[in-house]
């Protein structure tokens, strides 16, 4: 079970199962599906083909690929939303939102949260998973625990957290207390620190999820590795810098893969907790809080899905870059390693 | 360079390893638990203080406890409502994409036709689709398609967004049932539908498990799709309505940290009765 579904993830990126017969040589690994309806398909097959598919890309179609084929469309359009849109203004649009500093500002902002949640969620989770991977007890409760910030409703988040970061908050109260009183700050509304406000609330949200995709990853490599090493004389820490961080390397690309998009596509806890000063005061707007605040708020339909447009072109272009360059050799090990 | 560093330490390291391994690193998990909780925590006491007690010592703990925010909430109709609403989004949503999920995925998984290759890939990229950037226009659609404020105008966008991992997850899956099973069934008499319903389904188990998991409580965090789709509160999922509650009692805080900590219970209680499947698929989907 768990080799499948770790190959299924390595290969994601790459449209597999076709491509691996189509690309370079003849199949070298037959592929177990065809062997039993090799024989032809007859129209019962096709039938079933058709039956059970067909919901499936509906739904798909209708849903995904169609809005998005939309967006490219209206985004060379002004329009407001209702009404065919006949307005063309060709790429005034793109123009506009390069031109405005509001969106720049949103755009940088991302790059920030991309940085940094490499930065600090990415060190931090694997020292953490080190630690846990340790012989401990209740190690299972520990993981449960430290996910449990991963799996409460991002609204929820938000609403705790700006009810405890405010002005006459709970944070600040607690460092009054413990004799910190000079660290007490206006979390939310400083547009010097808001950014990073945000960034501690991403970590305490998100780092559950990497210290358990790391610990799932340093539960794969074999013992004997370690062990050999450390007969060998080699210290804790000696082991782990050259065993095995190399050896988890492939699953560090793949969290670290996951953080960019997310950081890049981040709208809900933004919106939510600093929804009423969106603009570009406390230095926190990303892309998609841009686009929905001048796309539906702002009732411009057209301007909005050029937004995504360019949202979309930026993740785009970041993943295929990442994936070129960093996850190449994950993947291609993965493709010429064959499906058995 | 390593191997002097190696000679140097040769002899204390591993004892001195056992020596301060454990204390510390109880200390460091205990930590860790502790700030990762701490605000959970918060919010929920905070509900059951009143808001004298809040606003003359935010750190402070409920003295005496009161209840009054969280009977309030849980008499009033609002807060079960949404709790409704949100169970049939979340609900349907599963349901559907396992459902389409595993069929689609059985046909690309077993069967042999032109174009399989293409549809594999053409979920594969589905991926690549985040919901972000496609919610404007899907708003216009769902509008033209008259389902503005109704439930289906959310379940069916986000069954299509959850088609491709569903799909990435679950053919491995099916394609690793040995043929041999296949075969044997079919001397029996089982044709495929047969052999999709009497043997798939049960071996794909634990597949599908984790994906309708992870879909539920997906949907029942969902945010943006409700927030566009939604606009009248008799509609409203539980992230709209803790919003909504949030804004519309903003002077109340405990009344909202009770609100919010009663919100937060369904997600916490579906995810410790399945955290074993959770952690447990996780592991299996990215073990290095």
């Amino acid at each position: 079970m768990s080799d499948t579904q770790h190959e299924s993830v390595r290969l994601a990126p790459d449209p597999s199962p076709g491509l691996t017969t189509v690309g370079g040589d003849t199949p070298v690994v037959s592929p177990p599906a065809g062997r039993r309806t090799r024989r032809g398909i007859g129209w019962p097959a096709r039938l079933e083909i058709a039956l059970m598919t067909g919901p499936t890309l509906v739904v798909f179609l209708s849903f995904v690929i169609l809005p998005v084929a939309m967006a490219a469309y209206y985004g060379f359009f002004s329009w407001q939303g209702y009404g065919p849109a006949e307005d063309f203004v060709g790429f005034r649009n793109y123009l506009l939102i390069f031109e405005d500093s509001t969106f720049l500002a949103a755009l940088r902002h991302n790059g920030i949260i991309v940085v940094l949640s490499l930065l600090l969620q990415g060190p931090a989770a694997v020292l953490l998973a080190l630690l846990l991977n340790r012989q401990i007890r209740g190690q299972t409760l520990i993981r449960v625990l430290i996910f449990v910030p991963y799996v409460i409703s991002e609204v929820v988040v938000g609403t705790g957290w700006s009810l405890m970061l405010h002005g006459d908050g709970v944070v600040n109260a607690v460092l009054g207390k413990i004799g910190l009183g000079w660290l007490q700050s206006e979390w939310l509304s400083d547009p010097k620190i808001a950014i990073w406000t945000l960034m501690g609330i991403l970590t305490w949200k998100y780092i559950g999820f990497a210290v358990i995709l790391f610990l799932a990853g340093l539960q794969g490599i074999p013992e004997e590795l370690t062990e050999a090493a450390a007969i060998d004389g080699a210290s804790y820490w000696q082991i782990q810098r050259r065993i095995t961080l190399p050896l988890l390397g492939p699953t560090i690309r793949i969290w670290a893969f996951l953080s960019m998009i997310g950081a890049l596509q981040l709208f809900d806890l933004v919106y939510i907790i600093w929804g009423q000063y969106i603009a570009d005061t406390a230095g926190t707007s990303t892309m998609a809080t841009y686009m929905v605040a001048n796309g539906r708020t702002a009732g411009e339909y057209g301007y909005g899905n050029a937004v995504a447009v360019v949202l979309f072109v930026v993740s785009l272009v970041a993943a295929l870059f990442y994936q070129r360059f960093v996850l190449r050799r994950d993947t291609e090990g993965a493709i010429t390693g064959g499906r058995n | 360079m390593a191997a002097t560093a190696v000679f140097g330490r040769r002899a204390r390291r591993p004892r001195q390893r056992l020596a301060w391994g454990s204390p510390s690193v109880y200390f460091v998990a205990l930590l860790l638990i502790g700030m990762m909780l701490a605000p959970v925590v918060y919010i929920i006491l905070g509900g059951f203080r009143t808001n004298a007690q809040i606003t003359t010592d935010p750190a402070g703990w409920p003295s005496p406890w009161k209840v009054n925010n969280y009977l309030d909430v849980l008499t009033g109709t609002t807060f079960w409502r949404q709790v409704f609403n949100s169970t049939l989004v979340a609900v349907f949503t599963t349901v559907g994409v396992v459902t389409l999920g595993l069929m689609t995925s059985y046909i690309i998984a077993r069967y042999r036709f032109r174009g399989r290759g293409a549809m594999y890939s053409l979920f594969a990229a589905g991926l690549m689709f985040p919901l972000t950037v496609a919610i404007t226009p899907l708003y216009v659609l769902i509008k033209n398609l008259g389902l503005m404020n109704t439930l289906p105008g959310v379940i069916l966008p986000q069954i299509g967004f959850a088609i491709p991992m569903t799909i990435i997850i679950l053919v491995p899956f099916v394609r690793a049932i040995p043929d041999e099973i296949q075969e044997a069934a079919s001397i029996d008499g089982c044709g495929r539908l047969g052999f999709f319903w009497r043997m798939v389904l049960p071996l794909a188990m634990p597949g599908v498990i984790t994906v309708g998991i992870l879909t539920f409580i997906q949907s029942w965090n969902g945010y943006l799709l409700p927030l566009f789709i939604l606009n009248r509160e008799e509609t409203f999922t539980l992230p709209l309505g803790v919003q909504a509650f949030a804004s519309q009692y903003s002077v109340d805080t405990a009344k909202v940290l009770a609100f919010t900590s009663l919100s937060m219970i369904p997600a916490l209680l579906f995810f410790s009765l399945f955290q074993r499947r959770i952690v447990g698929g996780l592991t299996g989907a990215v073990k290095g």
